[in-house]
């Protein structure tokens, strides 16, 4: 073990420590502040995408629309200046789509195509509101029963708040720049969980192996060690996911885009917190080796380890 | 340390990819664009003569036809493009008329062999295809105060029968009934009547203001079964009106539990759609004319499977609105027969024509609202026009045995098939609990294909990224890593298209995320490697060492993830749920090539030799 180079991470904790409390001071704020813009799936209302064959003025549909009384429209291009999308929040009426595509077209020369129309019913919206909230807890839920049942109770806590962070900066970034937040959103931020669990996992997994194994250093030596092993793993998975994500968000077109933001944001976040959140709060809480040997069945291919 | 697999595991592990790899050969077949008929009702059969006659018009219009087929369900032609399709929708439609179903479909092209050991594609979802989803909500509340009504009317028909004299029966906002009387005694008398009589009931005395009252709520499970049925009398009623629509594979689904989904895949014209699922059917009651009634007082109608018809009167009874519940079941002989309930003034309608008609026959007519697609030559262009009509079908013809009231029965039913289908379509007649829409998406053809180009697009490069990175950083390892993440996203086909699952967008993002997160476990593998080759370990021992020990990491990791897919699964609804799926089927499959193929690969290329060094 001693050819693998040590990184003194804990040496930067305190620094960490600020940056990810700055980090979720200004989640928490923008969240407070400004909230988060949830799309159709959250608030309910009216949605129709309208394809045009040539980049249309639109100013020209904003007044079009107005005259025709629709006057809460929304009206932007989605993904390329010819696909144009209105939002509106009026109570629906079976033939809205229709409605807007034949006052869109009403004196334009070029056809227009009617590519998606949606409503939510406030209800459904609120609804599924509450379910992802609740998704999203009963998710660190069991992922800290799970830990605390296959590790210990410290490491659950520490992964926990290592999950917490990086969802609450991810929910932070949508809200400070204001990116929609819909359903696909949401799938992605239960992915985050999952990923930066996964590399916690891995990290923990091996702090306790060295905690057992080596005689010598103290806490926070150890974890040096652990982290400086893992370190090439956890770059690699990183980076090849990061490799996908990003052919997702340019190449996968616009409705997929959030998702791979969100989980652009989120993997390079969890990365970031696998290493210094779960790390540091594990060293505040006091981790020591009476913690992790005394277990009753300590796995066997782990206590006989040293060649 | 020989790093050899058993022979055993080797074959079974080369057959399980080759299962894979059959079951996800179907995906490679792409759909063909088709029109599916089929015929309104029995006596419209699809059959080759009338598929030559189609042909021949499509010839005629300059369309080209790719192939055509008898199915069990009718029969499809096949064409080249999306364009050829809806041109030769509408004029098929126009050469059959209204007595066959034309609809739009993709046809699967996978062959013989494949599908003789059940493998087929996986289905897209109306993301990626083009459709409708809707999704409705049954007003329950009105559910139950529909029974309320009906109950309120029997309690009063019931104590005056006892001669219990009450003052006054009210269904109150608050979703119970209150009943007033004058005396103790009286109320007392009701109270244990209802207690008996009413299992469903909760039943509690008050004394209030000098009069003497008696409250009744229905019971949790009274209330959950009333919804239930509403549910089912409006599934019924939706399948019919979908079916009418001639959607290649609608679904129609309960939801929780008032909701319920309705998916039509393909279908362009929403608004038509919407118009048509959001309509109800009806019923009359009606008697059967005598046979010296004038003609102007009675109409002839057909039966529905169109065999006879009968005259009837045109005096309505009752209509639908009147018709509280229909069920089938067995009479004391174990004869079918329909046992129908009706609300307090259609009894009493019930009671008063019956009376004098005992021996005579009713019919039940099934009206239903129907719109017809006309053609028309408008300057010189035909334009395409919706006519509205109704049809008119009797479902049954009885002869009235006694007098009937609030509930009879019609029996003389052939079979428990007739009778069901008879309480089936009486429900769907019947006074139905308002349902509105709560969820619309409509995503036309062109997106759909814009989305699965996207997507299929990001899944090549994410996964030639991956591919091009492993092998630069992890060489012969990384090659052989490759191979296995190639046979991961080929079991993630097959088991998605074993369970017939269905691709939406989401997904497609599910199997890229896979793709980037699937090489974790090798990476985790052969750090530990190289790990133990620095640690000075010998080459075969390193390799077994960087397996076995890495093992117990990838599963913890792993299997919380799953804990997060699981959960979204479960809360997820539509794409959400694709996304969960592929992201969960993904996990365990990555394990499984990252794990055991991986592993066979580099036994099978280091195994069992002398090495100096790795390719790492």
């Amino acid at each position: 073990m001693t050819t693998e180079k040590i990184y003194n991470f804990m040496g930067l904790r305190k620094i960490a420590a600020a940056f990810s409390i700055a980090l979720l001071l200004i989640s928490i704020g923008s969240l407070a502040i400004n909230g988060l813009k949830f799309g159709l799936d959250f608030t309910g209302g009216s949605l129709i995408e309208v394809g045009y064959q040539q980049e249309p003025d639109l100013n020209g549909i904003r007044d079009k629309l107005e005259n025709a009384g629709y006057d809460d429209a929304v009206v932007q291009t989605f993904g390329s200046p010819v696909d144009i999308l209105i939002r509106m929040g009026v109570a629906h009426d079976p033939k809205l789509g229709d409605h807007v595509l034949e006052t869109l077209q009403s004196g334009e020369t070029q056809e227009l195509t009617l590519r998606r129309n949606e409503f939510v019913g406030a209800q459904v919206g609120e609804e599924l509101r509450e379910q992802g909230g609740l998704g999203m807890l009963l998710a660190l839920f069991m992922v800290m029963v799970y830990v605390a049942f296959r590790f210990q109770l410290k490491f659950s806590v520490a992964s926990v708040t290592a999950l917490a962070h990086d969802v609450l900066i991810v929910l932070g970034f949508f809200s400070l720049f204001q990116f929609d937040f819909d359903l696909t959103v949401l799938a992605a931020i239960l992915a985050v969980i999952g990923y930066s669990l996964n590399d916690t996992i891995v990290v923990s997994d091996r702090i306790r192996e060295n905690f057992r194994k080596l005689r010598k250093g103290d806490a926070l030596e150890i974890m040096n060690v652990s982290l400086s092993q893992t370190l090439g793993r956890t770059l690699v998975t990183s980076l090849t996911t990061l490799l996908v994500l990003v052919a997702l968000a340019v190449f996968g077109g616009e409705m997929i885009f959030g998702f791979a933001i969100a989980l652009l944001v989120g993997v390079c976040v969890g990365t970031y917190s696998s290493i210094y959140v779960a790390a540091n709060v594990l060293i505040l809480m006091g981790l020591t080796k009476e913690d992790l040997i005394p277990q009753e069945k300590p796995e066997g291919e782990e206590v006989d380890e040293m060649p | 340390m020989l790093n050899k697999n058993p022979l055993w595991k080797n074959a079974l592990i080369v057959l399980i990819l080759l299962i894979g790899c059959i079951y996800a050969a179907p995906n490679l077949y792409p759909d063909d664009y088709a029109v599916q008929l089929s015929g309104t009702r029995e006596a419209n059969i699809v059959n080759q003569p009338l598929l030559d006659q189609v042909k021949q018009e499509l010839q005629k219009a300059n369309i080209s036809v790719k192939g055509d087929e008898l199915t069990d369900k009718g029969g499809l032609i096949r064409f080249e493009d999306g364009r050829a399709q809806l041109e030769a929708k509408e004029i098929i439609s126009r050469t059959l008329g209204d007595n066959y179903v034309v609809a739009l479909n993709l046809a699967p092209t996978t062959p013989e062999w494949l599908r003789a050991v059940g493998a087929g594609p996986m289905k897209l979802g109306l993301d990626l295809r083009g459709g409708v989803h809707f999704l409705l909500e049954v007003d329950m509340v009105s559910a139950v105060a529909q029974r309320l009504d009906v109950y309120v009317s029997e309690i009063k028909t019931k104590l005056r029968t006892e001669k219990l004299r009450y003052r006054s029966v009210d269904h109150r906002e608050d979703g119970s009934l209150e009943l007033k009387f004058s005396t103790a005694d009286v109320r007392d008398q009701a109270e244990s009547l209802l207690r008996k009589d009413y299992t469903e009931f909760l039943v509690s005395s008050e004394d209030k203001g000098g009069a003497f009252y008696i409250n009744v709520n229905l019971t949790e499970s009274q209330i959950r079964e009333i919804e239930d049925y509403a549910i089912k009398q409006n599934l019924t009623t939706l399948r019919n009106r979908v079916n009418e629509l001639g959607v290649a594979e609608p679904l129609v689904q309960r939801q929780g539990r008032n909701r319920i989904v309705v998916q039509l895949p393909g279908i362009q014209d929403a608004a038509a759609a919407k118009r048509i699922i959001g309509k109800t059917a009806n019923l009359e009651f009606r008697l059967e004319a005598t046979t010296d009634a004038s003609r102007a007082t009675t109409e002839t109608y057909d039966f529905r499977d169109q065999s006879r018809h009968a005259t009837l009167e045109k005096d309505i009874i009752i209509t639908g609105a009147s018709v509280s519940n229909a069920q089938s079941s067995f009479d004391e002989n174990g004869q079918p027969q329909v046992n129908i309930s009706l609300d307090a003034k259609g009894g009493q309608m019930m009671n008063r024509t019956t009376r004098n008609a005992i021996k005579r026959r009713m019919a039940v007519l099934f009206v239903e609202h129907k719109n017809r697609t006309l053609y028309e030559t408008v300057d010189g262009e035909q334009v395409a026009k919706r006519v509205p009509y109704v049809e008119k079908r009797i479902i049954s013809l009885a002869t009235i045995q006694s007098v009937l009231g609030a509930s009879f029965r019609i029996t003389g039913l052939d079979s428990a098939t007739e009778s069901s289908e008879l309480a089936l379509l009486l429900r769907a007649g019947a006074l139905a609990a308002p349902i509105y829409f709560v969820e619309e998406r409509t995503v036309g053809p062109s997106l759909g294909e814009q989305n699965i180009s996207q997507g299929m697009l990001s899944v090549q490069i994410g996964f030639a990224l991956v591919l091009l990175f492993m092998v630069a950083y992890y060489r012969v390892f990384g090659l052989l890593a490759n191979i296995a993440l190639t046979f991961n996203l080929v079991l993630l086909l097959a088991v998605m298209s074993i369970m017939s699952a269905t691709l939406t967008l989401p997904g497609i993002a599910g199997i890229v995320l896979t793709v980037g997160m699937a090489v974790d476990a090798n990476v985790l593998i052969f750090s530990r490697i190289r790990e133990e080759l620095k640690n000075g370990l010998p080459t075969q021992s390193a390799i077994s060492a960087g397996f076995d020990r890495a093992f117990s990491t990838i599963f913890d990791a792993n299997i919380t993830t799953l804990l997060a897919a699981v959960i979204l699964f479960a809360m997820g609804s539509g794409p959400v749920k694709g996304f969960a799926i592929t992201l969960s089927v993904g996990i365990i499959t990555s394990m499984f090539t990252a794990i055991l193929v991986t592993r066979m690969l580099v036994n099978l290329t280091y195994g069992g030799r002398a090495l100096k060094k790795l390719s790492i």
